[in-house]
């Protein structure tokens, strides 16, 4: 779960980090009136969930309270790369002597977090470490053991970095490692870290992203910053229909039946749960088929999970049909889900046998599963039927 | 020969009086595994389908000696100390089931299990079943319905998907093709035990004698594959099944399992297959082509 950069910069700010002075404007008096106070040159920036803003023109300098106030309206309009503007960071403008670049994210490789330092920040990391290996540092540390300063001194030294500058530097990057750890982050980031023509090093912009998962245990530090439990910061807003999945997976903890994506096509897809899921919507594809939505269902939901999820899925504008598609199960009852997705089909008004197209899950009670779509006309096949050849069913039924 | 588990294989299973877990228990007996023991705190004393339970695993195996494995199938909140428990209790190999797990938590878990000699496999797995032998989680189901999809043979399976390892497994038994032994790995992003980690317990199977693999979009573990096939000449004939092709085009959006998002252009399917193919691992195009590139594959050997 990605931050925005005020965001960030408000939990390095609780750990002590240097920082520019700014505020965060919501009308374009603010940024007059923030500009006045810090009285000279600012920065505004504005606040997505994106890089590119600088392309954008979404970033711009102000000499002027009047000039950051023209600049805030200005900014405001522009969409960076799908994403709207959630408000504008007016901060002090500073003299760069030098940037540096320090990042901690995960090796999944590892199995441990890795911290990235460069001595020329600013620019893609990557790149530089391609062309300048030297200036990039790569340094795995425990998850499990105390860590130290002595590890981001390492980290900074490899590039090269001594005297004054490795002893400003080293506090600043050992906080970055202690904030990944203690909020569950996934990527803690500071691009760039800059040393200012006074010799003061002050942290310019900053990137989070939180494990989704974490989010319970971080209640506090989200309620603090004030990010919204439905806030899902995917690359992506939610829409309705998938703010609807979610409400109906969290109404009852018996089994997965959300994580609903929505797209433009005409097939509604109740699809297992994780790797069938992605395995069926790929086959949909595949088959020339233009699924309405991505829904996982699985893990043994309640009849009335089942129920309401087919129900939204018909609800969908677009949707003829919709395809129950799963790999074999094991622990989700057939019979459960086929109850499920019929009473659905019936409360939203329409016959099972004619708006189901497929209904393909082998497994678990599947004897019972079979006699109740047997009962409605549904067409269904059993492990005979590869999932494959069931989504080229569904699609053809839907060119019928 | 298999790997991992066998006939002999003890195990308890913590957290064993909650709903998934009693249903985990009664599959795994009915299969024929050793459960010895069960554990859940403050439920000493009572039983789950003749399984004693157990206040900790300290209590257990003091009563019923060393086990080789642990099951667990606790709440997300307290499965990094029930990690530790089986840990530091001798426990050398633990299958974790339960889902949504901090990555952070992981990583402390696969660190403190590398330094007591001590396997982790998953977490948000199904665990693993060597077919006819014992079989250790949730993998394929009821006995009945694991019998039906699982049969002995020459093949060795790897799945990020516990739902897509059955699949597979069951494509392969309709093709007269049994399995060796088959592991549900884990969907997060961080899991305990990786494919290339396994390739040496299977390249040192006698029994096994090809691989299929279950892979998605998200991580760098089939790079990981593909670099270790290489660098040790297997004498093991791969075939990978790669799901969620529709997510190249979708970076950033995450969808299955926790793993599974393209956050760099190596982790699309696109970049996946043709490293794959590269270090000589067919890549199937659909699940029902996996048992005939594997005749394919294993035709070529003999």
């Amino acid at each position: 779960m990605r931050f925005y950069e005020y965001e960030s910069k408000a939990l390095f700010r609780r750990h002590g980090m240097p920082l520019p002075k700014s505020g965060l404007a919501r009308e374009a008096a603010d940024a007059r009136r923030i500009a006045s106070e810090i009285g000279g040159p600012v920065v505004l920036k504005s606040q997505v969930l994106s890089g590119g803003r600088m392309k954008a023109g979404a970033v711009r300098f102000a000499e002027t309270p009047d000039q950051a106030a023209a600049h805030y309206e200005a900014i405001v309009p522009i969409v960076v790369n799908g994403q709207r503007c959630r408000a504008v960071l007016v901060e002090e403008k500073k003299g760069i002597a030098q940037e540096y670049f320090a990042a901690i994210t995960w090796d999944g490789r590892r199995k441990c977090p890795v911290l990235v330092f460069s001595d020329m920040g600013g620019i893609d990391v990557e790149e530089v470490a391609e062309k300048h290996p030297e200036h990039v540092s790569k340094t795995h540390f425990s998850s499990l053991f105390p860590i130290t300063p002595r590890i981001a001194k390492e980290a900074i030294g490899a590039t090269g970095v001594t005297g004054d500058a490795l002893n400003r530097l080293t506090p600043i990057v050992f906080e970055l490692m202690r904030v990944f750890l203690a909020y569950d982050l996934t990527l803690a980031e500071i691009n760039p870290l800059a040393r200012l023509e006074d010799g003061r090093f002050v942290v310019l912009d900053g990137h989070i992203d939180m494990e989704a998962e974490a989010r319970g245990k971080h209640k506090p530090l989200l309620a603090e910053l004030a990010i919204a439990p439905e806030e899902t910061r995917q690359a992506r807003e939610a829409t309705p229909f998938e703010i609807r999945g979610a409400e109906i997976n969290a109404q009852d903890h018996r089994g997965v039946a959300g994580n609903v994506v929505g797209f433009d096509g005409d097939l509604g897809l109740v699809i297992g749960a994780g790797g069938g899921s992605l395995t069926l919507f790929d086959a949909v594809r595949k088959h020339g088929g233009r699924p309405a939505n991505y829904c996982e269902i699985g893990g043994n939901p309640s009849v009335n999970k089942a129920k309401e999820l087919t129900k939204l899925i018909l609800s969908k504008p677009g949707v003829r049909k919709i395809a129950v598609m799963m790999n074999v199960v094991s622990n989700t009852r057939v019979d459960i889900v086929a109850r499920g997705v019929i009473k659905g089909c019936i409360e939203a008004g329409k016959k099972p046998s004619e708006v189901i197209a497929i209904f393909r899950i082998p497994g678990a009670w599947e004897g019972e599963g079979f006699k109740i779509l047997r009962k409605y006309g549904v067409d269904y096949c059993d492990r005979s039927v590869s999932m494959y050849e069931a989504a080229g069913k569904a699609v053809a039924k839907m060119r019928a | 020969m298999s790997i991992l588990v066998g006939r002999d294989t003890t195990f308890l299973v913590q957290g064993i009086t909650g709903r998934e877990a009693v249903n985990l228990t009664r599959e795994c007996l009915d299969y024929g595994s050793q459960v010895v023991a069960g554990v859940t705190p403050g439920r000493a004393g009572r039983d789950v389908y003749g399984v004693p339970v157990y206040d900790s695993v300290r209590d257990a195996v003091a009563k019923h000696g060393p086990v080789h494995g642990s099951v667990i199938s606790v709440p997300p909140g307290f499965v990094r100390d029930a990690a530790f428990e089986a840990i530091e209790n001798g426990v050398k190999l633990i299958v974790i089931v339960t889902e949504n797990i901090p990555r952070q938590e992981v990583a402390q878990m696969v660190e403190l299990a590398g330094l007591r000699g001590a396997r982790i496999i998953g977490p948000n797995c199904l665990g693993l079943i060597t077919p006819g032998e014992c079989k250790m989680g949730g993998i394929g189901g009821p006995a009945a319905n694991t019998r039906q999809a699982y049969t002995r043979g020459p093949i060795g399976i790897m799945s990020r998907s516990g739902g897509m390892t059955t699949e597979i497994a069951s494509t392969l038994t309709a093709a007269g093709l049994g399995q060796s032994t088959a592991v549900s790995i884990g969907g997060d992003a961080i899991i305990g035990t990786t494919y290339a980690e396994l390739m040496p317990l299977f390249e040192a199977d006698p029994e096994t004698r090809a691989i299929a693999i279950y892979s998605e979009p998200g991580g760098r573990m089939e790079a990981e594959l593909a670099e270790w096939v290489t660098a040790n000449r297997s004498r093991l004939p791969v075939v990978a099944f790669m799901a969620g092709r529709f997510m190249d085009e979708m970076q950033g959006m995450r969808f299955g399992h926790a793993g599974t998002i393209v956050e760099g252009k190596e982790d699309t399917t696109a970049a996946k297959i043709e490293r794959m193919e590269k270090a000589g691992i067919s890549v199937a195009e659909r699940i029902e082509e996996i048992p005939k590139l594997l005749q394919k594959r294993l035709g070529e050997g003999a």
